[in-house]
This record gives structure tokens, C-alpha cells and sequence, in this order.
């Protein structure tokens, strides 16, 4: 039962999984207009997945309009001066295809999956809606109300979403990552055509964008075409660095606690400000990947044997880190309790745990079995050529280069046992932390 | 480990099979039969058994049986307790999950080819040799209490459980998947034993391999995994009409939104009339972006981010569902749209033109989910299941381009029940009462 709609490209806990494969022959190029170009053959079957990736994101949004990079997202499917209103997605699904879109606090990317002969339409129509969008005045009403909706359905319907925007919020002093993707509600709801009309004209445009083709292609044949659809557009003077409000050194720890009569199961969970992959400079986001491993990554992680094995006074534990981000990044850390155990006595337990593998070290043949999966999942990761073009699309939008995201398995292979407990050691400061409780109530209010 | 999922229905996941995927039916030499499909270019190997029975095998009063007993099967066995068995999949990197659905549970390995051996070896001690540890069961019960706490509050899972016990009224599958907090409590090592001992059978067993091995050497995991499993001995639950009759049923829960279940009864997937149908739901609210339901609820009038219908593929009881959510004070507005939408294709049927869009899509998508080797293995399992055939690949899109606009209005106004359609609401609606029903 899944929804097929625009999806808005929240944060996941996405470990190893983001491992791409060396072995892939992933080849680049430019335009001369500045557009970026991947290319990552895979012939084992006569698709494509072409995407454009937009290196703009809800942290690149004015002040007050929060919102307004996933609300654009989902307006750019509805028509250009060549493709009638609402016939985007109508026309690609004539074809065969399948698309879709996703926004984060760093990009904006659209996709579609279709044969292989198909490419040169849907590369056309991505090029064509990069700068002659189209929104009327009938369709921009109604979308708001979809947006609106969609935060109903994936934050105020679910507890625990709600306390990540809180959370976020509270761990991010000055930056914009304080700011929910979708948008706070009370400025979602005041957004407007002309919001949406000035974004595109400020951000989108060739020189702010990467396509990205994984399948049944060749990169001359991707080349051909993006000089035929892409190379008549013009590059944007408006497009500069992507300089944020930064973070200022955080002196007191945070605690929050949010309540809602629908939680039935309470949980504590911590984030601490941390470190992100930087161009040339990966070496800390690998030690911090594998510390997350190491901690909360599995059956045999620290935290999950400590309190969910041994103690058996917790029903699942864990830690998490995404490195893959163009500023400060968080590492986390939760715990949540079985019943009979209070929030307090787990949070103590988790931090008994983490104080005890700070004095112990880490075990080398749990290294060594991180290691092996990580080998792995680099052979994996080929198997899904949408998965590849995923993590050479965030990287890219992230400040990182193609050389980054092939360096990045053997960066992750390098980290030693030293490594990771300097990297815990800088990481794990209360100061810079926030630690949340989610819990019931037996009042029956909730937030609309 | 249990996984926290919310999987209470099972979409219908269409079936079709790349013309580029060669298919091969092999007999092992211990008499198993399995489905092959050799992909060389990546070292690796994905293997995906389907068990049939699954949850409809529950006790009547012991529901969440068959789910507690999979969250056990890598919790230890053979000679390796919970943590051993866990640092021996890591060791190689191997992939295994079990899930449990209404008719099945499913058994999914992915490994690199390298060791197939050592990942085949896990896969049969999982299943042949848990060990049901006290410890263990003892985890394992208190995840399930916390998953099955959660579903009480959890809006998809209210609806599903409250439409199931509508339309299948003492049926297994009125019964919550994960069980329920009481029957999680009561639950003892023999209650588990038993529902291995009737859900993970040779007899009942659709298997599939995919990547990079040879038919000799798959057929050797073949006969590893499932060799010494014993024969069925627990009837399946019979097949039952559903009882969905309409109205709108409201089950409360504090929030801004309402999320809907409707629907009513199905098509059998062996009906000559299935694909039909199929295509006809895709132009209704298959069809996501582009269907009828998504244009006149969400795209004209905002009042959802997501609607769609689909056909279940449940054994016993066949049923044609629809999920969406809106804010509290437009869900009568959605449910009225869709019961217009249901009675306008029941006496109008479909355009020549939408036809022929779906089938361009349905047909030309047909490559599309073939991407991955584990996709590819579960597709074939799911062939196998539904006793398609193994041509099905090669007669798929021949079967969706047969068919009529004069077809889609025999099945629209055989299948589109607007009277019948039933509507479960968790939320707090405005304008709506409960168990408004239209038949009583």
C-alpha cells in the first residue's frame, strides 16, 4: 500500500547502504552552459534512469518561506510552454515510464525509468521544464493544499516525525537543517505562485544542475543528446556559492521531551552536531560511518547487545550517521525501552554502554566483520542502477566530487581502531547534543 | 529480530517477466523443483522461498504466532545461539530476512557468489534447526509487544485490521498479522514449535534463484535448504465471500488527518477476466500519477497527497481496496468522489483513449521491474504462485493488449459495487457517523 506520490526525500539511516561500487565505470563530462554530466552504464537490461539533480535544497530557502523548494518540486510537474498542463507525468507513463521527484536540505532531483529508446524524450522534457515552467493560476492553489496534506499524512500523523522536526530544530542553532524539508505549516500555508516562480528563476538552471544517466547507454550517446536539449540554455549569472548561516560552538546540551496521546511506545534518542564527508577530506565521515556501525549497526552492535541481549531491558538500540551532507551532519543514538523499564533507566544504560566501549576500545573481529560487509556491499550496490546513480547524485549535490564517491569504500576499508575512538571522542559531547523523549499522555489533545 | 513493519495487506503486485529474462524450470536431484534465471555479470546470487500458509495458519487464539516464530528463526540455531548465528552472517556478508504475510511467509537471501555455501548453510539451520532459546523468546516477545502496541495507535494498521475484521468475520484473516499484546504474552515455545512445524513445509514451497550460479550449483542449494524439511500436515483456511456490505465505519483517533480504507469484494487471480480487471483498476487508481482518482481528488482539488486502489492477492478471499487520507474536514468530500468514481466506471466503463494509454504504460513499463536480482527473484516466486506458468513472460503483455474497452465494461459493471463499497475511517471526520450501514 504504498503511495505513489512526490516524494519528499526525508533522511534516512542509510549506513553502508550508501556505498557505491569502484567497480562501476561511471564516466563524466560538461557542457559548455555548466551542466554536469554522470554517466553509469549498466547493459543487463534495455532501461534508463535519467535524472536531473538540482543543487538546491530546502536549507537554500529565504527566510519565511520555508517549504517552498519541495512546493516547486512538485509544481515543475505541471506543464511548460511545450507540455501541456498536467500532462508531465502523462506523457512519460504513455511511454512506458515511471517518474518521479524528491527534495532534501541540499538537492532537488527528478527521475524517470523508461526504455532505453526513450531517452532522448524524457531527457528533452527535463531540459524543456529546467526553464520554460509554466504554473497558472488554476493549479497552484490546489498543490498547496497537496503539500499541506502531505505533511498532515508524514509528520502530524505520526508522533515520532514530529519530534524529529523538534529535535532538529533544537540541535541546530543558526542553520537552516533547523528547518523542516516540507516546511513549518504556518508558512507552507502562505506560500504562492510567485514564491514558487521566483525559486526557479534564482536556482534553476544548467549551471546548477548534474544529469545523471544509469543504464542501457553509453556516455557519447548521453553526451549527443544533452548538447542537442540541454546545450541551447543558457547559464545562469544569479547561481553562487552555497554559503549557509554555520553553527556556532554549542556550550549547553539540550533536552526535550514531547508527549502525544498516541505514542504507545516511548523511546530516548540522542543527536550529536558531526562532522560530514568534505571534497578530498573523508577520512573523519568514514571513522564516524563505522563508529554507527560499530554501536547500533546490528545484531552483534554494542548497544543493541548491551541493552537489547544482555539487559534485556530494551527491545531495540541503536546509533546512526549520514555523512553525505553539504554542512554539519548529526550522529545519534537511541534506546528503546521494554516495558517495565523507565526512559531514565535506559538513557542510564545507554550511556553506561557508551562510556564502557570509550574505556574498552574497540573489539578488532567486530571491525574486521564491518569490514567484510562493507567489501561487500560495494559488489551489492551494482545490482540497482538507480541505487548508484541515488549516491552519486546526493554526493554530488553535497560537495563532494566523482572521485570522492568512488574513494569512498576504500576511505570506509582504511578506518582503523584509533580513527574510530578519536572520532567518538570529538563526537560524543553532551554539549553539542540534543537527547529527546518521546512519550504518552492521557490527555487526549494532539497538534492538528 | 522482528522488524517493525506495517505491511497488514497485500498489495497485488503485477506480474510479468522481462523478455530478456531467460527462465529455466529445474528438478534438483533430490526431486525439488525451482526456477532459475542466471545473471553473470555481477558475483552474486539472490534466493527467495515462499512458504504458502503464513499467518492464515494461526491458532484462532493464538494470532501473531507464525510472525513470532520468523522474528525467532535467526535468534539461533543448529549449534549457534542468537549472537553466534548473527556474527556468522556478518562473517560473510550474508542477507537474510524472513516475512510473514496473510497466505505466505518468505524466506530472502542475497549473498555474494563466493559464499554461497556458508550463506546457504545459515539459511537451512534458520529454518530447519531454530532453537527457540528461552532468552530469546523472551526478546523476541518483548519486540513484538512494543509492535504491537504501536499498531493500536497507528493509523494504517487501524484500518486494515478494522476492514479485515468487516469483511472476513471469524476467518483467519479478521486476525492481526503481528498478534496482539495478550496473545504476544501468553505465546510459549510450544505454541512456536507448532507454527514452525505447519508453516515451513516441502510441499508448499515456490523457490527461486537468481544471479550468478550454474544450474548444477543451484540446484545444490536447492536440495541443501530444503531437504529433511517435512511434508504439510495443517489444512489451509478456507476460501470465504467477504462481508463487506457498505457504510462508513469511524474508529477514533486524535490527529488533523483521517486515513481511509474502503473496499469490497475482488477478482480471483485465476479468473479469465483478472487482467481485465487489472487494467480497468489501473485507470481508476492503479495507475498513480495519472489515474482518474489521482486527477479528481488530488490534482484538481487538493485534498490528498496520495490515492490508489489495487487488487489483493489474498488466497481465501479476493478483494479490490483503496487507501487515502485528507484532513478531518474534507473526508467526506473524498469519500463521496470516490463513490462517484466507482458508480461512473460501473455504468460508463472506460475511453478508448484511456485504454490505450494503460497499455502503452503497462506494457511498456514491463521491463522496468526486472532491475534487480532480488526483484527478479521475487517476481518469479510470485509466477510460480499463482501457477501463471513459466511462458507467462512471453504471453504478458499479449494478455493486456487484448483486451477491449467492451471487456472493461463487462468487468466494471460485474466487479463496481458502489453500494457495497465499505468505508473504515480512522480519525476524527467531520460530518461522518459510524456504522452508517447501508444494508442493516
Amino acid at each position: 500500500m504504498t503511495l505513489t506520490s512526490r516524494l519528499t526525500g526525508l533522511m534516512g539511516l542509510i549506513l553502508l547502504g550508501t556505498t557505491a561500487s569502484a567497480f562501476a565505470q561511471v564516466e563524466t563530462h560538461h557542457l559548455d552552459n555548466g551542466l554536469e554530466i554522470v554517466v553509469i552504464p549498466d547493459h543487463r537490461a534495455p532501461v534508463v534512469t535519467n535524472m536531473v539533480w538540482y543543487r538546491i535544497g530546502s536549507a537554500d530557502e529565504p527566510a519565511g518561506k520555508s517549504g517552498i523548494a519541495h512546493y516547486l518540486e512538485h509544481l515543475m510537474f505541471k506543464g511548460t510552454d511545450e507540455i501541456p498542463e498536467g500532462q508531465f507525468s502523462q506523457i512519460v507513463a504513455a511511454n512506458g515510464g515511471q517518474d518521479n521527484a524528491f527534495t532534501s536540505y541540499d538537492y532537488t532531483g527528478y527521475f524517470q525509468r523508461i526504455a532505453a529508446d526513450r531517452l532522448p524524450l524524457v531527457m528533452r522534457m527535463e531540459a524543456d521544464r529546467m526553464t520554460d515552467l509554466v504554473i497558472t493560476e488554476a493549479v497552484w492553489g490546489p498543490e498547496r493544499d497537496v503539500i499541506l496534506e502531505e505533511r498532515r499524512s508524514r509528520v502530524a500523523s505520526n508522533p515520532s516525525a514530529i519530534l524529529g522536526e523538534q529535535r532538529s530544530a533544537a540541535l541546530y542553532l543558526n542553520h537552516p537543517y533547523g528547518t523542516p524539508i516540507i516546511g513549518w505549516e504556518h508558512e507552507m500555508s502562505s506560500l504562492t505562485r510567485q514564491d514558487a516562480l521566483d525559486f526557479y528563476t534564482r536556482f534553476y538552471a544548467p549551471n546548477n544542475a548534474i544529469l545523471i544517466v544509469a543504464g542501457d547507454v553509453t556516455l557519447d550517446e548521453v553526451v549527443t543528446l544533452a548538447e542537442e536539449y540541454f546545450g541551447p540554455l543558457a547559464s545562469s549569472d544569479s547561481i553562487s556559492e552555497r554559503i549557509r548561516p554555520q553553527e556556532p560552538i554549542a556550550v549547553a546540551a539540550r533536552r526535550l521531551v514531547y508527549e502525544d496521546p498516541r505514542v504507545q511506545q516511548p523511546y530516548v534518542i540522542r543527536s550529536y552536531l558531526a562532522q560530514e564527508r568534505n571534497a578530498g577530506a573523508q577520512e573523519d565521515a568514514a571513522a564516524l560511518t563505522i563508529l554507527a556501525e560499530l554501536l547500533g549497526g546490528g545484531a552483534t552492535s554494542v548497544l543493541n547487545r548491551a541493552l537489547v541481549v544482555d539487559a534485556g531491558i530494551a527491545v531495540s538500540a541503536g546509533a546512526f550517521y549520514n555523512g553525505t551532507s553539504l554542512d554539519r551532519t548529526s550522529f545519534g543514538v537511541y534506546a528503546v525501552p521494554a516495558i517495565g523499564t523507565s526512559l531514565q533507566q535506559v538513557e542510564a544504560a545507554m550511556d553506561a554502554s557508551l562510556s564502557e566501549f570509550m574505556q574498552t576500545g574497540v573489539d578488532m573481529e567486530h571491525l574486521e566483520r564491518i569490514r567484510t560487509q562493507v567489501r561487500a556491499s560495494e559488489i551489492f550496490a551494482r545490482d540497482s542502477q538507480e541505487g548508484l546513480a541515488r549516491a552519486y547524485g546526493s554526493a554530488l549535490t553535497s560537495g563532494l566530487t566523482v572521485e570522492d564517491v568512488q574513494n569512498w569504500p576504500a576511505d570506509l576499508d582504511a578506518v582503523t581502531a584509533e580513527d574510530v575512538m578519536r572520532v567518538a571522542a570529538e563526537v560524543m559531547d553532551l554539549r553539542q547534543s540534543v537527547t529527546a523523549e518521546l512519550r504518552g499522555t492521557s490527555t487526549p489533545e494532539a497538534p492538528q | 529480530m522482528i522488524r517493525y513493519a506495517l505491511a497488514t495487506l497485500l498489495a497485488f503486485v503485477p506480474l510479468s517477466v522481462s523478455a530478456q529474462t531467460d527462465i529455466e524450470e529445474i528438478v534438483t536431484p533430490g526431486g525439488i523443483l525451482f526456477w532459475l534465471s542466471q545473471e553473470p555479470s555481477i558475483p552474486i546470487v539472490s534466493m527467495e522461498i515462499v512458504f504458502r500458509g503464513g499467518a492464515s495458519l494461526d491458532p484462532e487464539d493464538r494470532p501473531g504466532a507464525v510472525t513470532m516464530m520468523a522474528g525467532l528463526l535467526n535468534e539461533g540455531a543448529g549449534d549457534m545461539d542468537a549472537l553466534a548465528y548473527a556474527s556468522a552472517s556478518e562473517e560473510v556478508a550474508a542477507r537474510i530476512g524472513f516475512d510473514v504475510g496473510r497466505d505466505t511467509l518468505s524466506v530472502s537471501a542475497s549473498m555474494l557468489r563466493e559464499v554461497r555455501g556458508e550463506v546457504t548453510e545459515l539459511v537451512r539451520v534458520a529454518i530447519q534447526e531454530p532453537r527457540f532459546d528461552a532468552d530469546a523468546i523472551e526478546r523476541v516477545r518483548r519486540q513484538l509487544i512494543s509492535v504491537t502496541r504501536s499498531n493500536r495507535t497507528d493509523p494504517s494498521e487501524m484500518s486494515g485490521n478494522e476492514l479485515f475484521q468487516l469483511a472476513f468475520p471469524n476467518h483467519p484473516y479478521s486476525r492481526p498479522i503481528d498478534g496482539t499484546p495478550p496473545s504476544i504474552a501468553v505465546m510459549t515455545v510450544e505454541d512456536l514449535a507448532a507454527a514452525h512445524r505447519a508453516t515451513i513445509v516441502r510441499d508448499r514451497a515456490y523457490i527461486s534463484i537468481v544471479g550468478d550460479v550454474s544450474a548444477d550449483e543451484a540446484a545444490l542449494m536447492v536440495d541443501h535448504v530444503m531437504q529433511g524439511l517435512p511434508q504439510s500436515n495443517t489444512p489451509l483456511p478456507a476460501d470465504m465471500a467477504d462481508q463487506l456490505s457498505g457504510g462508513v465505519h469511524v474508529v477514533d483517533l486524535p490527529g488533523g488527518q483521517s486515513r481511509v480504507l474502503f473496499g469490497h469484494v475482488g477478482i480471483e487471480r485465476d479468473d479469465p477476466d483478472f487482467i481485465t480487471a487489472y487494467v480497468m483498476n489501473h485507470i481508476l487508481g492503479g495507475g498513480g500519477f495519472t489515474s482518474r482518482l489521482t486527477e479528481e481528488v488530488r490534482e484538481k482539488r487538493g485534498l490528498t497527497y496520495g490515492i490508489s486502489t489495487f487488487l489483493t492477492s489474498l488466497e481465501h478471499g479476493p478483494l479490490y481496496l483503496g487507501s487515502v487520507a485528507s484532513a478531518n474536514d474534507t473526508v467526506t468530500e473524498v469519500i463521496d468522489l470516490v463513490r462517484a468514481e466507482w458508480g461512473l466506471m460501473a455504468s460508463q466503463g472506460v475511453t478508448e483513449e484511456e485504454l490505450s494509454e494503460a497499455k502503452r504504460f503497462l506494457t511498456g513499463a514491463y521491463p522496468l521491474r526486472f532491475d534487480t536480482n532480488s526483484k527478479i527473484a521475487d517476481i518469479l516466486v510470485g509466477v510460480q504462485e499463482a501457477e501463471l506458468g513459466i511462458d507467462y513472460t512471453h504471453r504478458r503483455n499479449d494478455l493486456i493488449e487484448a483486451v477491449t474497452v467492451e471487456d472493461i465494461a463487462r468487468i466494471a459493471e460485474r466487479m463496481m459495487q458502489p453500494e457495497s463499497l465499505t468505508f473504515v475511517v480512522v480519525g476524527q471526520p467531520v460530518g461522518l457517523s459510524d456504522a452508517v450501514d447501508l444494508a442493516n
